[in-house]
């Protein structure tokens, strides 16, 4: 278990479906959770370089892609109840006036 | 060798997790995958000797983010499964192609071009856990990193970023209050036997 | 004068300074003061003028140049100012002249409500015209001759609300700009061969050099063409009569006294060049003889009273290109100025008549006015009598001159002085005939108008004038030749090869120059007294038989040979017809072309729209297939 490769390989699978879920579920809030997947991922690859480099920084990202997501949440979250109050639904299926 | 074990239970873990959170059809199933997934990352990150950002990790992530996820699925309702199915014609298709894309790149990548890391100087699977015991991310070591309290990571200054993640988070909460309290004006509707 | 001589400058600046301040703060001012602004502005510019030009008369300095600003470099284009003989002559016809059409304008615009905007043109054309004769470079003097010409147009169309007044700006514009056009390949023509738009280094230097005799005609005749479009010569002429729908000082200022002897300019100017070429003068000559003709035989038919002025006015110009196009560029100046003189007190006059008559312009509703209008009636007088050529006034002189030089070059030139001669008759017939038809006989006014006299701004000018145009021919008289002497310098370098000029021994010959002068003089009477006896002397019975006898003629004459009718037949319905192909041609293809591009591009949009389906997850997987691709990208360019 030499190496970051199976972190990495994780990470990348980890990633892969969080886009899968993204791009399929139509549940908004599905898909933010969807979205927390893939930046979890980036975190792990963010650890495993910085273990493989040999200094703090991947860790410091961590802490700083954390904090990003965290507001990202807060705000998404408050978004997702909104458009529920004034349309009963979280499916952003419905959210399609914008189109061409 | 206990980091292989570790890994494997961890990793088949963080991949169930993760396909639960895409294939629930209950949102709070898919809360909770996601939220062993995120525990199996903090498992990963006590390997890698990130102890700090693993506690934020179970903190932030399992706590508090997954708290407000499971708020919000209580508050417009458990019982709302969604309707699987597809809407968008060719959506599924178009992920199955893509996946597949990826899939094989990957594939093209790591078996037939050879795949190696780009390496820095002092990295690569030699000090692999060497660099573990150096980057023993406790809080103090975080936090000298953080603020530049160390003269040899002085120069990262990432006390500025500090700042201005705080300054982002204090926004996220002002807006948060305000999509909350500040609702769309309703349009009143004139009924013409009222004003004559 | 050394001083002076680094001020020159202030000639044109001056004008120009009180056309910028009127403009942005002529509004502001109570009636007169913008015109009193103006009138100081060109007044102090005629002083400097006055002082600069008195050590020039003495002899006690010479021509120099004044180098102001080097503009193009590379193509030699600069400003420079050249103070010699001849530009100091014209500077002070201009500003002189100027000043008291300026004075007089002040009288005959009050009460307009666009009076400053008036004087800011007049300012603006003074400081034009002044940087076209003050011009030591052909680009300096283009740039004049361009502005002389917006000036024309804005000051033509001064009463722009009248549809005529619009129409006749935009066709003097555009007549003007024909001859424009081939000034500026003259010009061009200039630069390839001399490498130079100095004067002093292309004209004024040994031209015969570098220009072959060919080349000569080619820029000669390209000049006279620009030439006949300013000063209104055959076939370009049309503009000027219409040129009479702008206020009165402005026909005098622009339309007889200075914008439209700037072609006579160029030609003196250029007069190197002309002498080089084997045909050019005689055109020229030919050109201004036919024009005074014709311009002439048209006069004798109008009834409008500006309309005889302007078409006099085509036809003296004719004179002072049959005078230059005969090597007599003496005469042709001396022309010019007493010229600037008369015909500016002439239309000086006929402005204080028509502001006495209430806008009355019709020769056939005035009569009788000596009586109302003295003072005018004697200036006019005095004009009318400098036109016909009768001693000892200004016109005499002058007309003499060019005949005598025209007479002396023999040959062909013969034919041309027997048409001149014809017109000086022609002249001084239509010249009384409009004297009579509005100062004497029974008033034929339209009912109940009183004329009156006009103010004093507008009668001190006209005598200013009257005194300008009796005494002006004394400047250069067979005796005593001052002007040709004052402008040997500029001329003296001029030997026409294949003309040879005799006219210095004839002049010498008291008899010859003698026996001309009564001649010419005597056609003069012999028109005063046929036109006397036609429209005031004869029986009614007689004037019926002359008016049934000339019905045809006058009626052609009256209508301008119908030369406005052919060129609207010849020339502009044709252009409007070809206008009219590539506008279709325009609406048809271009349009078409644009119209199916942009058709194109709407199905395209059109077909691209559903792409814009407003599901978010449609974006996110475009959006992941892009960050699919770029990724393969880099790492297939091993960048990564």
């Amino acid at each position: 278990m030499a190496g970051p490769t199976p972190y990495m390989a994780l990470a990348f699978i980890l990633f892969v479906i969080g886009a899968t879920g993204l791009l399929t579920r139509r549940n908004a809030l599905i898909m933010f959770m969807s979205v927390e997947l893939m930046l979890n991922s980036v975190n792990l690859t963010f650890v495993a370089a910085g273990r493989a480099i040999g200094n703090f920084t991947g860790q410091v990202s961590v802490f700083f892609v954390l904090v990003v997501a965290a507001a990202e949440v807060v705000i998404g979250l408050a978004i997702i109840v909104a458009v529920f109050q004034k349309r009963n639904s979280a499916s952003v299926d419905e959210l399609s006036e914008m189109k061409g | 060798m206990t980091e292989i074990v570790l890994f494997g239970i961890f990793g088949t873990v963080a991949i169930a997790g993760a396909l639960s959170v895409i294939l629930a059809r209950n949102p709070i199933y898919s809360a909770l995958g996601l939220m062993s997934t995120m525990f199996s990352l903090a498992v990963f990150y006590i390997m890698h000797l990130g102890h700090f950002v693993a506690a934020i990790q179970i903190i932030v992530y399992t706590g508090a983010v997954m708290t407000l996820f499971l708020f919000v699925i209580m508050l417009i309702g458990v019982d709302r499964s969604e309707d699987t199915a597809e809407q968008l014609p060719n959506q599924r298709r178009i992920v199955v192609g893509l996946g597949l894309t990826i899939a094989i790149t990957t594939v093209v990548l790591t078996v037939g071009q050879n795949f190696k890391w780009v390496t820095a100087p002092g990295s690569g699977p030699a000090n692999w856990d060497a660099n573990a015991e150096a980057t023993n991310g406790t809080i103090q070591a975080i936090g000298r990193v953080l603020f530049g309290a160390d003269g040899a990571e002085r120069t990262a200054g990432w006390a500025l970023p500090f700042e201005v993640v705080s300054l982002l988070l204090i926004v996220a909460a002002v807006g948060a209050i305000a999509l909350a309290f500040f609702r769309p004006l309703r349009k009143v509707e004139i009924n013409p036997t009222e004003t004559d | 004068m050394d001083f002076l001589a680094d001020y020159l400058w202030l000639i044109i600046a001056l004008p120009l300074a009180g056309a910028v301040a009127l403009h942005f703060g002529g509004k502001f001012l109570p009636e007169p003061l913008p015109g009193l602004v103006a009138v100081g502005a060109i007044g102090t510019a005629f002083l400097i003028a006055a002082a600069a030009f008195v050590p020039l008369a003495t002899g006690e300095a010479e021509a120099h140049i004044l180098m102001l600003w080097d503009w193009m470099p590379g193509i030699g284009a600069a400003f420079e100012i050249r103070w010699d003989q001849l530009s100091a002559l014209m500077t002070l016809i201009v500003t002189g002249v100027g000043t008291l059409i300026h004075i007089y304008s002040i009288g005959y615009m009050h009460g307009d409500p666009r009076f400053s905007r008036f004087f800011t043109y007049l300012n603006l054309f003074a400081a034009s015209m002044l940087t076209l004769v003050l011009a030591n470079n052909y680009a300096m003097m283009f740039v004049g001759w361009e502005l002389v010409g917006l000036c024309s147009y804005l000051l033509i169309s001064f009463w722009f609300t009248r549809p005529s007044a619009a129409a006749a700006g935009k066709k003097a514009f555009v007549v003007n700009r024909i001859g424009d056009f081939a000034f500026i390949v003259g010009l061009m023509l200039v630069f390839t061969q001399f490498g130079s738009l100095s004067m002093s280094e292309t004209v004024l230097s040994h031209p015969g050099e570098v220009l072959s005799p060919g080349t000569a005609t080619a820029i000669a005749i390209l000049f006279l063409i620009g030439a006949a479009g300013k000063s209104a010569q055959i076939p370009l002429y049309v503009w000027l009569p219409d040129a009479m729908e702008g206020p009165t000082p402005v026909s005098a200022l622009i339309h007889a006294a200075t914008m439209v002897t700037a072609g006579v300019y160029l030609i003196a100017r250029n007069a190197a060049i002309f002498e080089l070429s084997p045909v050019a003068l005689p055109i020229v000559a030919t050109v201004g003889a036919a024009t005074a003709l014709v311009a002439a035989l048209i006069a004798v038919g109008q009834n409008d009273i500006k309309k005889v002025l302007a078409y006099s006015t085509v036809s003296q110009l004719g004179y002072m290109f049959l005078a230059v196009g005969s090597a007599g560029y003496v005469a042709g100046v001396f022309h010019l100025m007493t010229h600037a003189f008369f015909k500016a007190l002439l239309f000086l006059g006929a402005g204080s008549v028509i502001h006495g008559m209430h806008e009355e312009q019709d020769m056939r509703k005035m009569g009788g006015l000596r009586t109302a209008m003295p003072i005018t009636h004697a200036t006019m007088l005095v004009a009318t009598l400098a036109i016909a050529g009768i001693f000892p006034f200004a016109g005499f002189f002058s007309k003499d001159e060019i005949l005598a030089s025209v007479f002396a070059n023999g040959g062909y030139y013969l034919v041309l002085w027997g048409v001149g001669l014809f017109t000086a008759f022609l002249t001084a017939y239509y010249m009384t005939r409009q004297y009579i038809m509005v100062f004497w006989g029974k008033p034929r006014w339209v009912e109940g108008l009183k004329p009156h006299e006009s103010s004093l701004w507008m009668t001190v000018p006209l005598m200013v004038l009257a005194v300008l145009s009796a005494g002006a021919g004394f400047l250069n008289t067979p005796q005593l030749l001052t002007l040709e002497h004052y402008l040997e310098p500029v001329f003296e370098a001029l030997h026409p090869a294949h003309l040879e000029s005799e006219l210095p021994r004839i002049l010498g010959m008291d008899g010859l120059a003698f026996g001309l002068a009564i001649v010419s003089l005597g056609v003069a009477v012999i028109g005063i007294a046929t036109a006397g006896f036609v429209y005031a002397r004869s029986s009614e019975r007689f004037r019926q038989w002359f008016a049934n006898a000339t019905r045809r003629p006058m009626n052609a004459s009256e209508n301008a040979f119908w030369v406005d009718k052919f060129y609207g037949k010849t020339i502009v319905l044709p252009g409007k017809k070809l206008a009219q192909g590539l506008a279709s041609f325009d609406s048809f293809f271009v349009d078409g072309a644009v119209n199916g591009v942009a058709g194109v591009v709407q199905r395209i949009g059109m077909s691209l729209k559903p792409l814009q389906s407003g599901f978010v997850r449609s974006y996110g997987a475009t959006f992941v297939a892009g960050v699919i691709g770029l990724v393969i990208f880099f790492l297939t360019r091993g960048g990564l």
